[in-house]
């Protein structure tokens, strides 16, 4: 074997990274020193972490070279950095959820993903930028500082995990783990260039992970190829009893899904494309840019073999509303015990105040803009009088739109559509108009309420910019998403002769 | 009302329980709009004290909300059951085997304020009520 030409370490895959570690071609304190000086080069621009530990990482890596070095038998994630969402508590570790109520809070236990990783011998690089308790679509609802997207500094990384995309679009993580409660997952991966899963609802352990909306919260991985995204969705998947939603099934076989439909085996699959999800009649809010690399893409597929027609799911049109009821009602409910008494912040404690009005004090200090107004909509919602109007009519609609999905099933194996209906937007364009801001989960939110698993995959560019195609699957058949994902990336690649996210890297070289 | 710790998961209790406050002050039946008065009860009901400043913004911001999502309403659900949940577990049990907790000292370090190896809360007697 020649010796490795690529200098650049940052720009390569996890899997590359892998056999390299394993062919003792590289260690983990040099991968992760080059990890930390691409942050130490680029995050003052991109701001997609919120805490790096320089000295922790490498003493961390340190440990697995030794191990490796001693003859341990060691896994195959062994001394790979990795990058955390801020939503993951980790031990000892600062974690706020993007929040200053949390500013300075050092949990005092791992998540079971954190563990998990941990446990499989990965370097924690960081914990990642993101909207306050993953209330956004573009990271600006930050507490602390908006994450700006390596294709276009001028520009959102997406939401809520828009820390962790930009940290491995822009090389300064090889991959990270997100959460996805309305899309937080796939719609960064989307605008920036990444494969990004959001799994099956109750297949990954919520353990550990800060509650937004909680009977639709889900963490999953973000990374440079749906090979990665598998590998690592496989490693932080399966049953956690400490997690009492969690399904007690087996991790469906995702890496191997993931290779047979790298070689294009898609004989036979049947997709159906949502009409609903920027079809005829619904394009209203939809990039032409976007709309063309989905039908290109579509186009692709059935070159492949597969059986296309198009599928009518007619509740997908209330996802929306339906979804900004009951995500603010569990958020009313799930953000309660932030009063300043057990963790994180408490003002007003100097003996002129009651404990409610420390309380409130507490919350009003330590919330954002969008938080505060979640909290009132949801409060709103679920109080007597509208919870019937509101709350409970958003539920019923939830089971129009998951019998939407079961009857599409019926006759098709998966179902796809645009990510993101449009391309990464300027700073700033949306953050004063929250239905703006809504909008940019249209296409994400119909999996999240059926608790589909649903993944994204670079279909190209538009404006210069990456564009997502969305593939969506029945509940525990994750399988499928990395699959088809995995045959359009292959697909792509191929007609491209290289991947997405090398443009990216010549852009740079190239600046 | 009760406040959960962070670790807790049992994500598939509805948030009802918590929410069916008494917000009588609202009035019954109307449908569109937030008035600043509204938003300011609503925000003393979630404990968050708001200032004139966020009253007059998020009374604008959530009236169109609210409009939005009041499209529901549009729905034919006449029959439809409500869906709480996407994953039908019910009754997960385990054994009642005593577990470790989290080691008091490492849990009182991160509190905003710890005396006599308890969490400090501000005064609660003497209040009104």
């Amino acid at each position: 074997m020649s010796t490795p030409v690529n200098t650049d370490l940052t720009t390569l895959d996890a899997a590359e990274l892998g056999r390299r570690l394993a062919a003792g071609e590289t260690s983990s304190v040099e991968l992760t020193q080059a990890y930390l000086d691409r942050i130490a080069a680029q995050d003052d621009v991109l701001g997609a972490y919120l805490h790096v530990d320089p000295e922790v990482a490498l003493a961390r890596a340190g440990e697995v070279d030794a191990a490796r070095a001693a003859g341990e038998e060691l896994g195959p994630l062994a001394g790979l950095p990795v990058a955390l969402k801020d939503v993951f508590v980790t031990e000892g570790v600062p974690t706020t959820s993007g929040s200053r109520i949390l500013e300075g809070w050092r949990p005092p236990y791992d998540a079971t993903v954190a563990a998990r990783l941990k446990a499989a011998g990965t370097v924690l690089l960081g914990k990642t930028n993101m909207d306050e308790f993953a209330m956004g679509s573009s990271t600006e609802n930050s507490a602390y500082r908006p994450t700006r997207n390596p294709w276009d500094p001028d520009r959102i990384p997406g939401g809520s995990s828009g820390g962790s995309s930009a940290a491995v679009a822009g090389g300064l993580a090889p991959w990270a783990l997100g959460t996805d409660t309305g899309g937080s997952i796939r719609q960064p991966a989307a605008l920036t260039g990444l494969v990004g899963h959001k799994p099956t609802y109750g297949a990954v352990s919520r353990y550990g992970l800060i509650a937004f909306s909680s009977s639709l919260d889900q963490a999953g991985p973000m990374a440079r190829t749906v090979l990665d995204a598998a590998v690592l969705h496989e490693a932080i998947g399966g049953h956690d009893p400490r997690d009492s939603t969690s399904i007690d099934a087996p991790v469906p076989v995702l890496v191997k899904a993931s290779q047979e439909g790298a070689r294009g085996e898609l004989a036979g699959l049947r997709v159906g494309v949502v009409r609903e999800l920027g079809g005829d009649g619904h394009t209203d809010g939809y990039d032409a840019g976007v709309l063309e690399r989905v039908r290109e893409t579509v186009e692709l597929l059935a070159g492949m073999g597969a059986e296309v027609r198009e599928v009518s799911c007619p509740a997908f049109d209330l996802a929306l509303p339906a979804y900004y009821l009951i995500a603010p009602s569990e958020a009313s409910s799930n953000l309660a015990r932030f009063e300043g008494m057990r963790f994180g912040l408490r003002v007003g404690d100097d003996g002129s105040h009651s404990l409610e009005e420390v309380m409130s004090l507490t919350r009003e200090q330590g919330f954002g803009p969008e938080v505060k107004r979640r909290i009132v909509l949801g409060t709103y919602a679920l109080s007597a009088g509208y919870y019937d109007a509101y709350y409970g009519q958003a539920q019923k609609v939830r089971t129009l739109i998951t019998r939407d999905f079961t009857s599409a099933f019926d006759d098709v194996d998966v179902l796809v559509s645009p990510t993101s209906p449009t391309v990464a937007w300027p700073i700033g364009a949306r953050v004063d108009d929250p239905l703006a801001m809504y909008a940019a989960d249209l296409c994400t939110l119909p999996a999240s309420l059926a608790g589909l698993p649903a993944i994204s995959v670079p279909c190209g560019l538009s404006e210069g910019l990456p564009v997502g195609f969305q593939v969506m699957a029945p509940a525990l058949s994750d399988d499928r998403c990395y699959r088809v994902a995995a045959a359009v990336e292959a697909a792509l690649d191929a007609a491209r002769g290289s991947r997405l996210l090398d443009e990216l890297a010549n852009r740079e070289a190239a600046a | 009302m009760s406040t959960p710790s962070p670790q807790e998961t049992t994500g598939s209790q509805a948030p009802a329980a918590l929410g069916r406050e008494d917000t009588t002050g609202l009035g019954r039946g109307g449908t569109a709009g937030l008035g600043r008065e509204d938003v300011a009860h609503l925000a003393r009901l979630a404990r968050l004290a708001l200032t004139d400043e966020e009253l007059d913004h998020f009374a604008g911001q959530l009236s169109a909300v609210l409009d939005a999502v009041a499209e529901v309403g549009k729905a034919d659900v006449d029959d439809v059951p409500p869906m709480t949940h996407a994953v039908p577990l019910t009754n997960v049990t385990r054994e009642d085997v005593v577990t470790p907790s989290l080691p008091r000292d490492v849990v009182l370090t991160q509190a905003p304020a710890a005396e006599d190896d308890r969490f400090r809360v501000p005064q609660i007697l003497g209040e009104e009520e």
